[in-house]
Parts: structure tokens; sequence; C-alpha cells
């Protein structure tokens, strides 16, 4: 019976459920110190001095460092020549929160302690925590060897302002995508131990041999003597492919004290630190026809970099582009965006990373032309998608070229689940019942890219390369160690590759080991962001497995005395087929294959075993169709969720348990930037009034909704496994179906959009003014 | 400020007294739990009452470690997710997560499992609602909760139809 396909019960849950899982702050080596940040108070000022003569002078505290002490070593990597961020701030501090000093102490509260006895001294400069802000007339560049405050700006060839006159319409939406936290539950944790033979770093990370890589570089040590090891990492969402100082700075005082060292974020220190995403402003503008056909889609962004220019945030704004047509058929479209260096913490990829703000915006603005067509959203949608008959897909950008999908088939099944013309009739009679809350309804078929990549794709990012590695070890008795590359926070690879192994190899999924995460025993990664992990780290365990099984089939047809094509491998064993009885253990070939006088003399000792580095041809393109039904209190604003519908067409699904989990993380993740979250500074200070998670709203088990899933499947042609990647779906597609759901409630005071997070303030403002607060 | 002193008391943890050494009287139960008594199961992931993945059992009410201070406990029956499975083995809860898929990345998931034992504990049957309060001190940033909450209808009725497994016991 094959595996992939069905619900396994995860690998790695009994360690995870009994508190026996390993993350980082679970493990104190003996004489471990503890190091701790003295952080900006300042949005945007000069440092003028730093006093630690009284941190010093505390007992237990062990070193006090400064940038003076750093000045052998060069900025953090990634950075744009002009905007290096230095690993503790040199001169000037652009963010609250930024990292000024480091404390070294006995234990985690005399580090506390001795942060607070150390005093900054700044001269403030004028604090620009928006996009306009930082390009009005009046601001200051953050970084004057840039000049502007604009890092980047990819312009347009054609505003298409000819083509979208000539449409019998246009409608038009200025959309912003607020900006989130990303949240993982486990802040940054990196712990360091630095000996004479070689470097460890254990860190909470999604990309070990990423961390592996540069830091070895920035360290000036070779790659040998350096170690990182990911262990149990509790989530990631990208905010743990980012550069952060303490991931250099503890290797660095590892060996000046010659003790191991560990970083633990606070929370606080977490919501101001690690990378935030999104913070995209747009103008969009579509022409369209009397019958709701898209004939030209404009899109303008601008993108918050935050304080310095992330390698993936300087990409979010590309990925936003490039999507910006969604699902739909649209014969121009034009393209342009800048990217903007403010006063606050940095943005990066957080989960989605520049096709949610893609998705979001696409989506509204097909409502838009439902609602100034008077047509069923439903129908605009129908009239503009890309036909299934059209792919592989070259769309206005020729980086993209979708791979496959079924839109009408997945909006379909969407309508059926959510019944939707019944919902449609319901909202109709209720128009004329103030008894009852106003009901909306939303669509939102979306599309993203995935499966990251074809080769030179992460190369942009900063990347070793894009494949992703497998090795598949039999040991001597028949069981296996499978080691991959992509190092997971939460998505279960250990389940996953056992699965896709067991079915390649013929051996059961109990004796599988998955190894990822340790740069000393996995040969090299590359990590587990954008969607990834089964398109490319799955092809890669199936491919190098099987070849695995070609050579332990001419091992048992040797033993055997049969032929190869005769065998088949069942059970953990080699059966001649039509021959009962006569087979050979898939033990007694992995013992036989280490010993030469048993094996095919073409064969050598020890030749089960692969490694293997798969490539993809093209990026993959997951999407669906959900549908979202609210209720909207006429008194309060306040939104409940009724019902959402997420059809989502992954490719090939490994196992339905995972997928799913996956889509109902994401859209918990899409609702809450819907409804809750968004990160905000006072504009004048730069201080950050959402740093705790009290003033930012994760959303509790009792703030979200059930969720009914339905399925369509079209297969990647791309890679060996067919799958297309689910990580990020929900949170691409649960947006633009909350928001068009509640602008369509609120269609009758004349509301055309409300910006996220839709809360019950803002609904309440938008029904008394007709959304012209 | 802070002093690391070698004052010495004790406190009653999944049934054994054990011995706290080198802790300050300030130390919270949750770092006097994971760093001075090696059970590093309850997870430090706000330490301001605000995620719950440091809920443990305290004499029947189920707190947010990282706000109780370790000494203040002494003399009180502390249950941890160390405590909850029988010999090592699963609790009927844990399997319920396990069965249901709501596991993910696992930080939260300690909390999670002490906060559904002491919940069904005191209350074999709850209403959705009911459940969703219960769990509404627990943030979860990867499951969306869904199969959280699967779990513990799952576990609630095996619990009531009399297949319960081990956990009675190793609960208590
Ligand atoms: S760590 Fe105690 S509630 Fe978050
Ligand atoms: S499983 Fe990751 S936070 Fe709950």
């Amino acid at each position: 019976m094959s595996l992939v396909g069905a619900k396994v019960l995860r690998k790695e849950d009994p360690r995870l459920l009994s508190g026996t899982g390993t993350y980082v702050d679970d493990l104190s080596p003996a004489q471990c110190a503890f190091a701790s940040f003295v952080t900006s108070a300042e949005a945007h000022a000069t440092i003028d001095a730093i006093d630690v003569r009284a941190a010093l002078a505390i007992p237990g505290v062990l070193a006090v460092y400064t940038a003076a002490d750093f000045t052998d070593y060069p900025d953090l990597p990634g950075g744009l020549p002009t905007l290096e961020r230095p690993a503790l701030a040199r001169n000037t501090v652009r963010f609250v929160g930024e990292p000024v000093a480091v404390v070294v102490a006995e234990d985690r509260y005399i580090a506390a302690d001795a942060v607070a006895a150390v005093t900054v001294s700044y001269s403030p400069l004028k604090v620009m925590t928006t996009i306009e802000d930082a390009t009005a007339g009046d601001s200051v560049p953050l970084f004057p060897r840039h000049g502007s405050n604009v890092i980047t700006i990819v312009p347009t060839m054609d505003d298409l302002e000819k083509e979208l006159a000539k449409c019998h319409g246009r409608a038009s939406l200025h959309i912003v995508n607020q900006r989130c936290a990303a949240v993982p539950i486990e802040p940054m944790a990196v712990l360091a131990d630095w000996k004479p033979d070689g470097l460890t770093v254990w860190a909470t990370f999604q990309a070990p041999h990423h961390l592996r890589n540069y830091l070895a570089t920035w360290l000036d040590i070779p790659q040998m003597n350096c170690r990182v090891v990911a262990p149990d990492v509790g989530g990631g969402f990208g905010s743990k492919i980012v550069w952060y100082p303490e991931l250099f700075i503890a290797p660095v005082i590892s060996k000046l004290l010659r003790r191991p060292v560990k970083f633990a974020q606070t929370r606080t220190e977490a919501m101001m630190q690690m990378a935030h995403g999104r913070d995209q402003v747009h103008d969009i503008e579509v022409g369209y026809e009397k019958d709701g056909t898209i004939k030209a889609l404009r899109l303008i962004v601008s993108q918050n970099l935050g304080a310095y220019g992330d390698p993936t945030g300087l990409g979010l704004a590309v990925l936003t582009t490039w999507m910006a047509a969604g699902a739909y058929r649209i014969p121009k479209v034009s393209t342009s965006f800048r990217t903007v260096v403010t006063n606050t913490t940095p943005v990066a990829a957080y989960r989605g990373a520049g096709r949610p703000e893609a998705a979001y915006s696409i989506e509204r603005i097909v409502d838009q032309v439902a609602r100034q067509t008077g047509l069923d959203p439903a129908v605009v949608r129908q009239r503009n998608f890309i036909p299934p008959s059209a792919f592989p897909y070259e769309t206005h950008n020729e980086a993209v070229v979708y791979d496959s999908a079924d839109f009408p088939a997945a909006l379909a099944e969407c309508l059926r689940i959510v019944d939707y013309d019944a919902v449609r009739a319901e909202q109709k009679a209720r128009r004329n019942d103030p008894s009852k809350p106003l009901l909306g309804i939303g669509l939102s078929c979306w599309l993203e890219i995935a499966g990251f990549g074809p080769n030179g794709s992460l190369e942009g990012f900063g990347h070793l390369a894009s494949w992703e590695s497998a090795q598949v070890r039999i040991q001597p008795d028949g069981s296996a160690i499978v080691y991959s590359g992509s190092s997971p926070h939460g998505q279960g690879h250990e389940t996953m590759l056992s699965q896709i192994a067991s079915d390649e190899l013929g051996i059961s999924f109990d004796r599988i080991k998955v190894i990822t995460g340790d740069t000393a025993a996995v040969l090299q990664g590359i990590g587990t962001m954008g969607s990834r992990g089964a398109p490319t780290a799955g092809s890669a365990v199936k491919v190098a497995s099987s070849r695995v099984l070609t050579r332990a089939k001419r091992i048992a047809a040797h033993l055997l005395e049969a032929a190869e094509e005769d065998l088949e491998v069942v059970d953990d064993a080699f059966n001649v087929k039509g021959s009962p009885g006569k087979k050979v253990s898939w033990g007694d070939v992995a013992w036989a294959s280490f010993q030469p006088l048993r094996i095919p003399p073409e064969l050598q000792a020890g030749s089960l075993e692969e490694r293997l580095f798969q490539e993809s041809p093209n990026f993959s393109y997951p999407s669906g169709a959900y549908a979202c039904v609210v209720e909207i209190d006429r008194e309060t604003g306040d939104v409940t969720i009724r019902d959402m519908v997420l059809v989502d067409d992954c490719g090939t699904v490994i196992n339905p348990l995972l997928a799913e989990g996956q889509v109902h993380g994401g859209v918990a993740q899409g609702i809450a930037q819907a409804l809750y979250e968004g990160v905000s500074y006072d504009s004048s200070t730069g201080q950050p009034v959402t740093a705790n998670l009290l003033d930012y709203l994760v959303p509790s088990a009792a703030d979200l909704p059930d969720y009914k899933v339905g399925r369509t499947t079209t297969l990647c042609p791309n890679n060996p496994l067919g799958a297309k990647g689910i990580g990020e779906s929900g949170s691409v597609g649960a947006p633009p179906a909350v928001i068009n759901a509640i602008v369509d409630a609120l269609s009758e005071f004349g509301v055309d959009h409300i910006d996220m997070p839709a809360t019950p303030e803002k609904i309440w403002k938008a029904m008394k003014s007709g959304g012209n607060s | 400020m802070t002093a690391i002193g070698s004052e010495i008391y004790s406190l009653n943890v999944n049934g054994r007294e054990l011995p706290v050494r080198d802790s300050w009287i300030g130390e919270s139960l949750l770092f006097v739990l994971r760093e001075r008594l090696g059970l590093p199961g309850a997870k430090g992931a706000c330490e301001q009452g605000e995620c719950g993945s440091c809920t443990v059992i305290i004499d029947d009410k189920a707190v947010c470690s990282c706000l109780v201070l370790a000494a203040s406990a002494q003399g009180a029956a502390i249950r941890t997710v160390e405590g909850l499975g029988p010999d090592g083995r699963l609790s009927d809860v844990q399997q319920s997560f396990l069965d249901a898929g709501g596991v993910q990345c696992g930080f939260c998931t300690p909390g999670f499992i002490v906060a559904v034992h002491h919940l069904l504990d005191g209350n074999p049957d709850p209403s959705d609602l009911e459940i969703k309060e219960a769990l509404s001190g627990n943030i979860c940033r990867c499951t969306g909760y869904g199969r959280i909450l699967d779990a513990v209808k799952q576990v609630a009725v095996s619990r009531r139809s009399g297949s319960r497994g081990d956990s009675k016991e190793g609960a208590r």
C-alpha cells in the first residue's frame, strides 16, 4: 500500500508531546554564560557615548562589548553597499530595539540587571516610520552615503494609460497591506560553543547550512570547523532565515570567554528584533469591459523595508509584481515598485512573502470590478480565469510560467461547499431586516509561487543554490537513514520524508529515520522556506531512494539467482514474483551489500547509499479557491466568521494530515492579518506600540472559526512527486476572502474598501461614514 | 539586584519532593523547573502570562509558571507535562493530540497538554465554547487550533465512554 497520500501519524510527536523535544534554550552546557543586548531606546539617533562601567561592576558580569570591540569583523552579511548593518550599532541607531551593546553574565538575571546598568547617550535625529515620511520633502536619509531613503526603484516601461483609457470602465484601489510580525512561538535563541577544534552553534533557524556558510565566512574560519545545528525549532514562518546579530556575536563571545554562551530573546525583544513582514502600499487599477473581462492591469508597489535592506526584504516586491495578475488572463499588465528604508524593525519574508500582498490586491480589485459592473464576483472571476487548457501559462514576466491549475473547477467546488446561491439568497433577504447582523460573502481565487526554485532563484536571495539535497543510507540491518538538507520547524519532515522513502524503498515506515538540521550530519542543504519542502526535498528523497532500490534489487537478484525484473519488494523483503517463498529480506540484502564476496562483481561494498541534489526546472504554483461568510454586528462592527471554505490545489498530497495542518495554520495567520494583527509605531517617536502579545493580537482558539476543507488536484509537472508545496497557501488565500466578505457585507453603506486589520472600530466608522472615513 | 544564592527549599513536582539548589529567591517557577530541576517541558515564550506555553498545574489550578515565584509553590502539588503519561508512555490527551494532528512545531504543545488535562479533569463534558475558553490563554502559532480542538473533543468522548486509557493514574 502506498504511504504517499495516506494519513500517516507524525513520528516527531511523541517527544514533542511529552516535553522531551530539544529546543535551543533547553540546552545548558556546563559553564554556559548568558548574553543579552542593550538595545536602542531611540528610533533614529547618533550614539554619543556608551558607559558600561556600572554594568561591569556588578558581580557575575563577565564582559560588556560594543561596536568598538567588533572592528575586526565585517558588517552583517547580505546588506547592500551603502546600507551596511554592523552587528552592533556603530555611531547611528535606526530603529527601537536595535542592539547597541552586549552584556555577558553568569546567568540571565545578572545579564538583565547589567543591561539596565548600561547608559547610552543619544542625539536624536528625525524619525520616519512610514514610506510617506521617509520620502517627504523634509525627510533625512537613514544612510547619508546612499543619499535617499528610496533604495531600489523598478519602473514600468509602459504605464498602460492608453489601454486603461480605452476600456469600458476603470476600477482602482489604494491598498495598505499592513506590517505583521511572524511571532513564531519560540523566540530567537542561539547557543555557541567555541572549542579549539571547532565551533558549534545551536540556533533556532530554518536553514542551518545557509547560516554555516555565512557564519564561517564572517568569522574567517573554514567551514569544516563550523558546525551549525537547528534542533527542534519552534516555528519560523520566514523570520528565522534572517541574519540577526546574535547569530554572529555569540561565537565571538564564546571564543573570547572560552565558555559556551547563550542568547535567548524575551518576547518583547522578539517583537522588536525579529524581522517583520508585509508592509506594502499598493495602487492598483484595472480597465474592464462591460461583461467584466479585465483588459489591463497596473500595479504600483511601495515596500517599507524597515531600517536595513534585508536580502529577502528587498525581494518581496519582486515576488508581488510577478504575481500581480493572479489567476486571470489579463492581456496587458504593468508593474513597478520602489523600496524605502524607515526607522522601524527590518522587514523580511513572512509566510507568503510578497505573494499574499499580490493575491490580496488582485482579489480586491476583481471584487471592485464586480461591484462597478453589477456582476456577481464569482461570475467576474469565471470570465477572467486562465483556462485549464492554457497551461503552462506565460505571464507578463518571463520568469513566471504557471505550471498547472484548474481555477474553474476549484471555484466550482468552493461554491458548492459554501452553498453559494443559498447564502446569496439569505443575504438578500437580510438586507431589509435590521434585526439581523449584516451578512457578507467573500471569494478568493488565489495562486502563488512556491517550490523555490529553479537554478538561480534562491541565489538571488543570497543562498548557495536552489536545489535541495537528500542522502539515503541503508544500514547493515536493512533499516534506513534519510538525511535531508531541508531543516523543518513544524512541517513534519520526519514523517513526510519517511513516507516517500518507504514507498520507494519498500522498507517499512518505522524502519526509516530522518535526520535534518545538523551540518555535521547532513551533507549540504539549503533550507525550509518558500513552500519547498515537498517539491524539492521530497523529490530529492524520492529519486535518491529509487536509485538505492535499483542497486538493492541487483544484489537481491544475485543472492536469489533470479532476474531483477522478476523481483518485487513487499514487507521489507524481495520476492520472486510467482514463486511464493523464494525471497530474501531487506536485512539480508543490506547485510550482503557490505560484503564484497556476496555482491555482484559490478557493485562495490556500501553501494546502498545515494546522495543527490535535486534541481527544479521551474517554480511550482499552488492555487485554490476560498470562501468566507461573515456576519457583522450592526451596532458594534464586530465580525464573526460563520463559514470558511478552503479548496486547495497543491498537486500531489503526501500526507493529508500534514497538508491540512499547514492550510489551517496558514489560514489562521491570514485571518489574523485580516482581522486582528498589525505592527504599529508611534509615528513621531518611532516607539513600537505592539511589542508584546497583549498589544499584538495573535488569535487564540476562541477567535478563529472552524474550516471546511476541499481539494482539487493538478499535478506539478516539474518535479518527480508532482507536489506544489502548501506551507504558505493559507496565508495567501485567506486575507482577501475575509476582507471581500466584510466589504460585501458593508456594500449597502457604500463602502468600497476597508484596510486590514478590519477592527470593529474601523468597520463601525465605515458604517457611519459610508466608507469616506 | 540578583544574587546567586544557595537557598535550599524543596518543591513537590509530579509526586516527588525535589530539592531546589542554586536558585535565588525571586526566580520564577518556570525557570526553576527548567533550569534547576531538569524539567524543560514547560516552555517560556513570553514570560508575561500571555502565551500559556509555560502552563503547569498547582494544586488543581492551571497556572502560567512564568508568573509564579517558585519559592511560593512550596508545599503545593505541582504537575508538569513530564508527569502526565504513566511510565514514560503518552497520556490519553497526548495520544489524542497525536491522532488528531494537533502538533506542528511542538513548542506550545506541553502547555496545551497540561491545560487540557486540567480542563477535562474538572469538566469531563465540556462544550465547544468551554473548550475554547479554557484554551484561550494558550497561543499556538502553527496549527490554527482546529486539530487541537478535535483532539480535546476526541479524548473527552473516549473518557466518557469509559475507554479512557491510562491517564487518570498518570494524571494524579
Ligand atoms: S511564558 Fe508564561 S505565559 Fe508565556
Ligand atoms: S505547534 Fe507551533 S505554536 Fe503550536
